[in-house]
């Protein structure tokens, strides 16, 4: 029997590129344990909810970049629960009716090649709760991420394998750092996801929803790694439970991903799932969303990944390949356009980051923002090379330098005495050195081996340390070897 | 020669004079606060290293004031009358109360309510029942009993309460005394320990209606910590007292006043209700039309149960913040769940469990439309009733209660059905945020008896001025307590 699958997504996302919390005048950074606290973050009597006007624009932002519908009027509700990193017992979020910062939207995104559309349920705002960290001793919390905003998507289950989730996750993640709204970073955790997977028969027809199968919600998946596994586990478990025939007697139920063993893991069913209790936050007035407001941060939005690809792929010339791999990151696609600016030719740019700057952050595991390159440093180094001041076979090594220890190329190419040789007279007698040495090579060559040319120009700059320019040195072996 | 039984100009007077110090004041008002507490247990802390302060033009200045014990105050034991925070002293002081302390206003007591303002009877603080000054046997009403019995006790011209259903204005009542929470928002509640957000109000307790307007001049003024504050710096309460009513149009409800709708009343009912209309003639006479108008009484009738629901469901989540984790005396247990269960068990008088109860009840998703929601949309339609009252009236004149202070003992606190709307009506004021006064209007068998003034939002100026002019026709201005009158 075959199957397809229907995977929705919850996607909460930090904003974090805001200064102060959704509802408090602390701090929003990631900063030592318990030091961007304000009273109103741990709960304390009398205090009060302020909303945070920035947190609200970049979420209509992040709203109007999914093509969702905004509301009239923000409301926010409570959520209420207990928990030890919910001081005040509940959180301050948003629900559908009233509806939230975005309602109704949809997303292209590329998956393999291939582009795809998802539809978006909603988008809203609210805040985040503290972080504990739980010792054998007992717990440790920090109230640094108590009221920090929060962005939660939800998305209808128009996925249907763990490739499009992460595919998708990846796009939106792109979205936030394009958009400035989050550095989306997993690994300060700013980034986390609940998952619904179901199967059902291939055979039917998946727009009605009473074919669906029975909706398995995967709780707190902190990576886009994690999505991926537990999407891939989980829908061995249902195929499997189908296959033994004991798919119908699974309830629908919240399950937990568990990393360390690679499984999901039953938390509640649907009996005990939990009523939250929602009323409208009454310490919040409802605000009137301004139509000139919402003008204001339509025409704010910064140009995003797949803009600047297109961009790229038309005005620069760039393969769609490398494009692809330049708008990535928004980092390195920001120090591209960078070194740019500063009169390097795009492609050499194009080149120079695409292999030599991500081989070398790739082979570290290290981010941009570890290193000492910088645009200025880059794009003086093309220029070198252009100008035939060093050879490209010595920039990669200037490169290396530059980039561990943020000095100009122009002083690593003096500390070295890196210069190229571009004497004509000095390349020809090096040529016939070489040649007078390899007999034998040039009975080959005449003999219609050809690329032994290559062998002999290889010679050449391994006699000069690579200090020769490689094409006088190829033009000057030509004609040479032409004349033996 | 004691100050403390004057009003606030009259004791300006005496220190812009040089007839006594604040340091002199602040001793007065110590030593009757010892005096108070021991007779009327009114205070939950006595500030005894309170000192006095420079003296300047304001009015505020060097003159001692209570706090009811649910504002949060830097430094002082801070405690809700709750066993829950006993021992919480916070780290930052009330928005309301640092702006009286910048008028220069000293501070000589945190006084008692009923468990974080969730009673009506002054008898549920943690530190017990405070006792009425008029009348030991009989209760202050609450939940500002505290503050009501201490300024109706002389011990100092005013002092802050709150009100979320009739806290301040009820109390004021049974204690013959003013009472005023001025529209939603003019004074910030940043600091106040909630109650019911939508309905919580910050207002003040004194002895006549200037006091009112002076001490909520001082205390009001937006905060950008709470959203709901609102720029009132045009606003001067003090000087727009002018007494000037003449033209100015109150309406009073049948359906609440005429004794005819209580066929059982008693004695006490019938006097009360007899003596408001003794009182519209007063208004009368200051040249003010007076209406009766109709409102529907099942409609009246269905305050009480709005005011329970949605008071229940708000204070259920806002004290879900009190687990003894973070604040409060940490409860016993191997689990936090342990250990937050045994905190709240032994912290919450039984009163304060029930009302969760009900709360939490309402707001389930299986009962939401029918409890919260529909709440909701009757406090809209009460809302929109007085609204309509407030496009052709100035204000709404209603008799505060059934009558005097009840008994302590043997009183039964079982609502009434035929007199429920009369005894609660104020909830009203805090479903539409309106501002509210309540004055006294005279005595029934030595106790005294308070009529209610309220108005349109934003329109305090006009509901003081009315009720300033009506406390001129009347001789219970700036009356202390006097047992066994």
């Amino acid at each position: 029997m075959d199957y397809q699958v229907l995977i929705g997504l919850e996607m909460h996302c930090e904003i974090s590129e805001t200064n102060t919390k959704v509802f408090s005048s602390a701090r929003n950074s990631f900063s030592e344990a318990n030091t961007n606290v304000r009273p109103v973050d741990m709960a304390f009597p009398g205090t009060l909810p302020v909303v945070n006007k920035e947190a609200v624009r970049k979420a209509l932002m992040a709203s109007l970049i999914l093509n969702c519908k905004q509301p009239e009027y923000v409301y926010f509700e409570r959520k209420n629960y207990y928990y030890p990193d919910l001081p005040k017992g509940f959180q301050i979020t948003q629900e559908t009716k009233p509806i939230p910062i975005g309602i109704y939207g949809h997303l292209d995104y590329e998956c393999n090649g291939e582009m795809k559309k998802i539809r978006i349920n909603n988008l809203h705002l609210e805040e985040d709760a503290a972080s504990s960290d739980h010792l054998p001793g007992g717990s440790l919390i920090d109230y640094n991420r108590a009221g920090v905003p929060l962005l939660e998507l939800v998305t209808e289950p128009d996925l249907h394998s763990a490739d499009e989730a992460v595919a998708f996750l990846e796009t939106m993640r792109s979205i936030y750092q394009y958009a400035g709204i989050s550095e989306a970073d997993s690994k300060k955790g700013q980034i986390r996801c609940d998952v619904n997977v179901s199967i059902m028969d291939k055979d039917k027809d998946a727009s009605d929803p009473s074919n669906w199968g029975t909706k398995i919600e995967i709780k707190n998946v902190n990576s886009f790694g994690g999505v991926r596994d537990a999407i891939n586990y989980e829908i061995k478990r249902q195929i499997e439970l189908k296959e033994d025939g004991k798919y119908n007697e699974m309830p629908q139920q919240t399950r937990r991903w568990d990393e360390e063993s690679g499984t999901t893991k039953f938390m509640r069913g649907k009996v005990d799932a939990i009523d939250y209790k929602y009323f409208v936050e009454p310490n919040i007035p409802k605000f009137k969303i301004a139509e000139k407001w919402l003008e204001e941060i339509k025409n704010d939005i910064p140009t995003l990944a797949h803009e600047r690809k297109e961009e790229y792929i038309e005005n620069y010339g760039i393969s769609n390949y490398d494009a692809t791999i330049l708008v990535k990151e928004k980092d390195i696609s920001d120090f591209f356009e960078e070194t740019i600016k500063l009169g390097s030719e795009a492609k050499s740019a194009s080149n120079w980051v695409t292999s030599n700057l991500l081989g070398y952050l790739n082979k570290q595991e290290v981010s941009l923002n570890d290193t000492k390159i910088t645009p200025e440093n880059l794009a003086m180094l093309i220029k070198m090379v252009e100008d035939k001041e060093i050879s490209s076979q010595q920039a990669k090594g200037v490169f290396i330098e530059s980039v561990e220890t943020g000095k100009s190329p122009k002083d690593i190419a003096k500390e070295k005495g890196l210069k190229q040789i571009t004497d004509s007279g000095e390349i020809t007698k090096i040529v016939n050195e070489v040649l007078d040495e390899n007999p034998d090579i040039i009975t080959q060559y005449k003999n219609g081996k050809v690329a032994m040319l290559n062998y002999l120009v290889g010679q050449v700059m391994k006699k000069t340390a690579g200090k020769a320019n490689p094409t006088l040195a190829r033009d000057t072996m030509q004609v040479e070897i032409d004349k033996r | 020669m004691t100050y403390m039984d004057k009003t606030i100009e009259e004791i300006h007077e005496a220190l812009q004079k040089g007839e006594v110090t604040s340091d002199e004041l602040v001793k007065e008002s110590l030593a009757k606060s010892h005096e108070v507490n021991k007779k009327y247990n009114a205070f939950v802390t006595i500030l005894d290293d309170a000192k006095g302060e420079e003296v300047t033009d304001d009015l505020l200045s060097g003159i001692p004031y209570g706090i009811k014990d649910n504002y949060s105050t830097k430094g002082i034991l801070s405690t809700g009358s709750s066993n829950t925070l006993k021992d919480y002293v916070p780290f930052f002081t009330a928005t309301a109360i640092e702006n009286l302390e910048k008028h220069g206003a000293i501070a000589v007591n945190k006084t008692v309510l009923d468990e974080f303002g969730m009673g009506g009877t002054g008898t549920t603080g943690h530190t017990g029942v405070v006792r009425n000054p008029w009348d030991k046997e009989r209760m202050c009403a609450g939940s500002s009993a505290g503050s009501a019995a201490a300024v109706a006790a002389g011990v100092y011209p005013y002092a802050t309460g709150s009100d979320t259903g009739d806290s301040i204005r009820k109390p004021a009542a049974y204690c013959g005394i003013v009472g005023y929470k001025p529209t939603y928002g003019m004074i910030s509640r940043y600091g106040l320990f909630p109650f019911a957000s939508s309905l919580d109000h910050c207002g003040v307790l004194t002895r006549c209606v200037k006091d009112a307007a002076i001490v909520t001049d001082g205390m009001k003024g937006q905060d950008k910590y709470d959203m709901t504050s609102w720029d009132s710096s045009n606003i001067n309460l003090y000087e727009a007292l002018d007494g000037k009513v003449q033209g100015k149009k109150l309406c009073y409800i049948k359906e609440l006043c005429d004794i005819n709708m209580y066929p059982q009343a008693d004695s006490e009912l019938k006097e009360h209700l007899n003596n408001f209309m003794l009182t519209l003639e007063k208004c009368r006479n200051l040249g003010m039309e007076v209406e009766e108008v109709s409102v529907s009484e099942k409609l009246l009738k269905a305050s009480p149960s709005v005011y329970v629901v949605i008071s229940c469901a708000e204070s259920t989540s806002n004290m879900s913040n009190l687990t003894g984790f973070i604040f409060g005396p940490r409860g016993d247990g191997n689990t936090w769940q342990e250990s937050m269960k045994n905190y709240r068990t032994k912290g919450f008088s039984p009163l304060i469990k029930r009302r969760f109860v009900i709360g939490s009840y309402v707001l389930q998703s299986q009962n939401k439309d029918r409890y919260f929601h529909n709440a909701q949309k009757v406090r809209r339609i009460l809302v929109d009733t007085w609204k309509n009252l407030f496009k052709k009236y100035d204000a709404v004149i209603l008799p505060v209660g059934t009558g005097p202070a009840k008994k302590l003992e043997g009183s039964k606190n079982i609502l009434d059905e035929n007199t429920a709307a009369l005894e609660d009506h104020l909830q009203i004021g805090n479903y539409g945020g309106f501002p509210s006064i309540t004055i006294p209007n005279g005595f029934i068998n030595n106790l005294p008896v308070g009529v209610n003034i309220t108005g349109n939002c934003y329109d305090d100026a006009n509901v003081l001025n009315i009720a300033y002019a009506l406390e001129s026709a009347m001789d219970y201005k700036n009356q202390v307590a006097r047992e066994g009158k």
